[in-house]
């Protein structure tokens, strides 16, 4: 176990090493220097002396790379080209509006997915388990900004329920909770059709074990076999796959958050990339990649700590 | 009956196409072919079957709603939604097929060497493999496009970039299955040149597990062009995407909310059928690959 952590925090980090050099040296390809892409061919020389010393651009590359990395393991990832706010604040301020929306839309996932796929097991084989079925790989396949853009126009534009835009009041959790509940949705639908899936499917491999047929013996009823013997096995792979899926969960809730014009980290990037803010992009991306890739080591050792032979894989 | 005259009798009618027939078995399936092939006929014949020009603008006749002239209205430039749609579709499939090939292509000659190559070799390919896997995919493309800027080459780099990491994979581990059977040390013994032994006899064997995963995927891709398209960082405007149709029709979802209903369609429908065709092709291929997960 210890050899399978050390193997697997050691390609993590290696990872986020490989990640900052390439994006590092990704600013050196862009044709042109940054600092007249970022601020158009009508810009004085002066305007643009001043950003290029901003940017630390005047210095050897050797010494920007060192730089760079030392910067970003003391915690500052640089300053905003425009407002010279630092970038790790600005991150600050976004990151818990995506967090707050990954994982309330993760939770309502499994709680809807999860009765969903034990219906679909206690009616195996029957019209029900069918229909879950085919909706299930219908939702998976829907984009979520589609099922965003749709959702806000029935409940937001058209009946006026929810609010449109924005991440609410500061301070007042309730229009917090109410600007959530159509972007958690979205993002969700997916994941409750996948949960569901990956439920039954894994509850199906545990139905022919003995306990279950000593259950069954005892007369027990179908609902509480499946919702009580078989559910205490079949979550644990789909706990692990859940796990993984925040990861992802946060970068595509970059469309999501486009479409309702919440102030996360999709709205963060996506500016600063329409506006070649180079520090922002750079910063967020990092940020990101590391909070994506420590959450699928933390998913792949709590998978090894319930499941041995996903160890015995990676030692042989 | 004799196992010949089994065999003969399955050729027969649909026989002839084992696949296509196991497909149209099931009514889902078959109705996600008859989608895609309607999406692959809209692509390939997008100018004949327009009515208008994609890119046409009319400011005089802007939002219309959909009427006999413009079947699906038209948008805040006046052109036509149901041609910018159509064309749409070739933006779409241009760049998921596109993408997916060159992917599908990267994948499998990485996974072949890694797979029958050298230890070592082995090695550093599978890092990089699981480096490039274990980027967020969205937050990799963004920085990408930050630097090389927006366009139909650099999505299709992009998503190819992201992507072919899970295809060498796959095709690594089919390679090391079939590496010690009987047949390929035959031909080992018989002193086979080793890019025979891999283009001859590993391809073929490799190669179906892939197909599958490469239709699996057209839908993620097709969504991600779109999403990209829509926050207007995917294919430079004016060219038709279903995704800044979605983002011209979001900007004026008050005033004429038809464009952002008909904007959503294609994209509804396309991802819907690809992935029931995908899913059928797994079906009835290769029933043990992985459930996809939602994109």
């Amino acid at each position: 176990m210890l050899t399978y952590a050390v193997k697997r925090i050691g390609l993590g980090v290696l990872i986020l090493t490989f990640v900052m050099v390439a994006m590092y040296a990704a600013v050196f390809l862009i044709p042109g220097d940054p600092a007249t892409v970022a601020l158009g061919p009508r810009a004085t020389p002066e305007l643009k002396r001043m950003l290029i010393e901003r940017m630390g651009l005047d210095q050897p590359v050797w010494r920007q790379i060192i730089e760079f990395f030392r910067n970003a393991l003391t915690g500052n990832l640089g300053y905003d080209v425009w407002s010279n706010r630092p970038v790790s604040a600005l991150i600050m301020e976004a990151l818990p509006k995506t967090l707050a929306l990954g994982i309330a839309a993760l939770a309502t996932a499994l709680i809807i997915g999860v009765p969903i796929g034990c219906l679909s097991v206690i009616r195996r084989g029957t019209v029900v388990d069918t229909a879950i079925g085919m909706l299930s790989v219908g939702v998976i396949a829907v984009p979520s900004f589609v099922v965003a853009i749709y959702s806000l126009l029935i409940f937001a534009v058209t009946f006026r329920w929810l609010p449109a835009i924005g991440a609410g009041e500061a301070g007042d959790i309730g229009s917090q909770v109410r600007a959530l509940i159509l972007p958690v949705m979205a993002i969700a639908l997916g994941w409750i059709g996948y949960i569901a899936r990956m439920v039954r499917a894994s509850m199906m491999e545990v139905m022919g074990e003995p306990h279950i047929r000593t259950a069954r013996s005892f007369g027990l009823p179908e609902w509480k076999i499946v919702g009580k013997y078989a559910l205490r096995i079949a979550i644990i792979p789909t706990i692990s796959l859940v796990a993984v899926g925040l990861g992802g969960i946060l970068s595509s809730a970059v469309f999501v958050e486009a479409v309702f014009a919440r102030p996360g980290i999709g709205k963060l990037i996506t500016d600063a990339v329409n506006t070649r803010n180079y520090p922002v992009v750079m910063g967020t991306v990092l940020v990101m990649t590391a909070i994506y890739v420590t959450i699928t080591i933390a998913a792949d050792l709590l998978i090894a700590r319930l499941d041995p032979r996903v160890r015995d894989v990676f030692r042989g | 009956m004799s196992f010949v005259a089994e065999a003969v009798q399955t050729r027969r009618g649909w026989g002839h196409f084992p696949l296509l027939r196991a497909l149209a078995s099931n009514p889902v399936t078959l109705a996600a072919l008859v989608i895609v092939i309607v999406f692959l006929m809209m692509a390939a014949f997008a100018p004949w079957l327009a009515p208008y020009p994609p890119t046409k603008i009319d400011v005089l006749h802007k939002l219309q709603p959909p009427s006999a002239e413009h079947w699906f209205g038209t948008d805040h430039l006046g052109r036509d939604l149901l041609s910018r749609i159509i064309h749409g579709a070739r933006t779409a499939l241009t760049i998921a097929i596109g993408s997916v090939a060159v992917a599908g292509s990267v994948g499998l000659l990485l996974g072949l060497i890694a797979g029958y190559g050298p230890r070592w070799l082995d090695g550093v390919l599978v890092l990089v493999f699981d480096s490039l896997n274990s980027l967020p995919m969205i937050m990799f493309a963004l920085a990408i496009i930050t630097v090389l800027g927006t366009g139909t080459g650099t999505l299709i780099f992009v998503i190819a970039a992201t992507s072919f990491p899970s295809y060498a994979r796959l095709i690594r581990a089919q390679t090391l299955a079939l590496k010690n059977s009987d047949y390929i040390l035959a031909e080992r013994l018989m002193d086979a040149h080793p890019l025979r032994i891999l283009l001859v006899h590993l391809l073929p064997n490799v190669v179906g597990p892939l197909i599958i995963l490469l239709s699996m995927d057209i839908p993620v891709v097709i969504m991600v062009e779109a999403g990209l398209s829509f926050l207007g960082l995917g294919v430079r405007p004016p060219t038709p995407s279903w995704g800044s149709i979605l983002y011209d029709g979001y900007t004026s979802i008050r005033s004429a909310p038809f464009v952002v209903i008909f904007g959503g369609l294609p994209l509804v429908l396309a991802t819907l059928g690809f992935t029931f065709l995908g899913e059928g092709l797994r079906d009835s291929l290769d029933p043990r690959l992985k459930l996809r997960r939602p994109a």
